[in-house]
């Protein structure tokens, strides 16, 4: 097994073993899918025009969630350190635990959201868009969540701190998203247009975290 | 494993790194050829960690270089150098096993099987139990055997023997041994004896801060 699949394998290992990263994050999805019709009343037109909204803010808010352990428990117990003496590049490290993380985290989001969205009355259409805007836009919030993460690694409650750093950024990922999976199911507005711009946000992001994150972890060193 | 002995040659010249504001270390430089051992001493907060994080390349060197001669020649000091520091840097939730073998993955150039490696620090027979059923001395011992699962020609040691007991110390010193005679590196911060055979010696005071004091045995070259 080469360097970064053995690094790949020990992050699904870790977050499995210690739990709390897929199932918390789905269930703190739930939690949040299911408040809403309580707050919002029980208005199905409605509910099925924001449903849409309320699982990209639910998927989001969950994903953000597990995201500061992403460096922290690694950075304490000198792992970090370890980590940074390999002989490959600090982004392709960041690289591979984000996708670890994605596996453990977001995709959990991404299965349940097609169950989630019946809670919302989301017709079929809007069901197949909410979650194939999620497959694609999840990796994204997890990408810029590790620039947070990794800002704020030696910060011993880094957490909130995370969360205001990283949730501005979310907010075009949001739009598009959203507006995608609206797009689906009322009839002038695309589904696609959006929907690209969607994929090339992700690409986007798929550049700028890893080299944005590991430039912070470096100056974290110091 | 690979052995090119007596070829390999660490060269740091008027190394110094700043923190906060301030120089914690300035102007270190000498010559450690494979084969010998360096032991940094001095008191409390002089900055041996921080020596050994730069010459790692975990701090940013603001001044001088450093050089690993008769290395691999695209690979940093710090990208051939095993860190064994404070931190265990061992995950409570994998079996040693895991621990070991994702190091040893991880950095490449295997020499001895976790097995091997965890006979050599004296804890084989727990290599299937998850390291948090660990005590302290026995995480720090199995922190030593990943410098022991992949071969890298420098070790950096922080304060090797705390937590560690006598016969651990022992064994330490005959791994040390061991690493010196395949021609290795290693450059050791500590207060309390190595055991290490003739290594050369960097004390570090504060006030000689500009000047450190070197042995004699630094500047002229060492026979081997």
């Amino acid at each position: 097994m080469s360097a970064m699949g053995a690094l790949f394998v020990r992050d699904l290992k870790l977050s499995i073993r210690i739990g709390g990263g897929a199932l918390m994050g789905v269930l703190f999805f739930l939690i949040v899918v299911t408040i809403f019709p309580f707050a919002v009343g029980p208005d199905l037109n409605l509910l099925a025009r924001i449903g849409p909204a309320i699982l990209w803010i639910g998927a989001l808010l969950a994903t953000l969630l597990s995201l500061d352990r992403l460096f922290q428990a690694d950075q304490e117990d000198g792992t970090l350190d370890l980590l940074l003496l390999g002989e490959h590049p600090l982004e392709l490290v960041v690289l591979v635990k984000c996708a670890a993380q994605w596996i453990s985290t977001g995709m959990p989001l991404v299965v349940a959201t097609p169950l989630l969205s019946l809670f919302l009355n989301v017709e079929p259409v809007g069901i197949a868009a909410v979650t194939a805007t999620l497959l694609v836009g999840t990796p994204a919030l997890t990408l810029i969540g590790a620039v947070g993460a990794a800002l704020t690694v030696i910060l011993r409650r880094g957490g909130l701190l995370l969360s205001i750093l990283i949730l501005p950024l979310t907010i075009p990922v949001l739009i598009f998203g959203v507006s995608a999976s609206l797009g689906a199911v009322t009839d002038p507005a695309p589904f696609d247009t959006p929907f690209y711009i969607l994929c090339g946000l992700s690409l986007l992001y798929l550049v700028i975290g890893p080299v944005a994150a590991a430039a912070a972890l470096r100056s974290s060193q110091e | 494993m690979t052995l090119q002995e007596d070829t390999k040659l660490l060269s740091v010249h008027n190394l110094g790194c700043i923190r906060g504001g301030r120089p914690v270390i300035e102007n270190i430089s000498f010559d450690l050829p494979g084969g010998k051992a360096l032991v940094v001493t001095g008191p409390n907060g002089i900055g041996k960690s921080s020596l050994l994080r730069t010459l790692a390349g975990l701090i940013k060197a603001h001044a001088g270089s450093m050089t690993l001669e008769g290395a691999e020649d695209d690979l940093s000091v710090g990208q051939q150098a095993h860190y064994f520091g404070h931190a265990d840097a061992i995950k409570p939730a994998l079996s040693c096993r895991e621990n070991l073998k994702f190091w040893q993955t991880y950095y490449g150039h295997p020499t001895r099987s976790p097995y091997q490696a965890m006979i050599e620090v004296g804890i084989e027979d727990l290599i299937d139990l998850p390291a948090a059923y660990l005590s302290a001395g026995q995480r720090r011992r199995l922190s030593l055997a990943r410098l022991l699962v992949s071969y890298r020609p420098l070790w950096l040691l922080d304060e090797p023997t705390s937590a560690l007991d006598k016969a651990s110390e022992h064994k330490l010193e005959v791994l040390m041994a061991e690493h010196l005679i395949e021609g290795g590196l290693i450059i050791a911060a500590t207060h309390a004896p190595l055991g290490l055979v003739d290594p050369l010696r960097l004390h570090l005071d504060r006030n000689l801060a500009s000047e450190p004091a070197l042995d004699d045995a630094l500047s002229e070259p060492t026979a081997h």
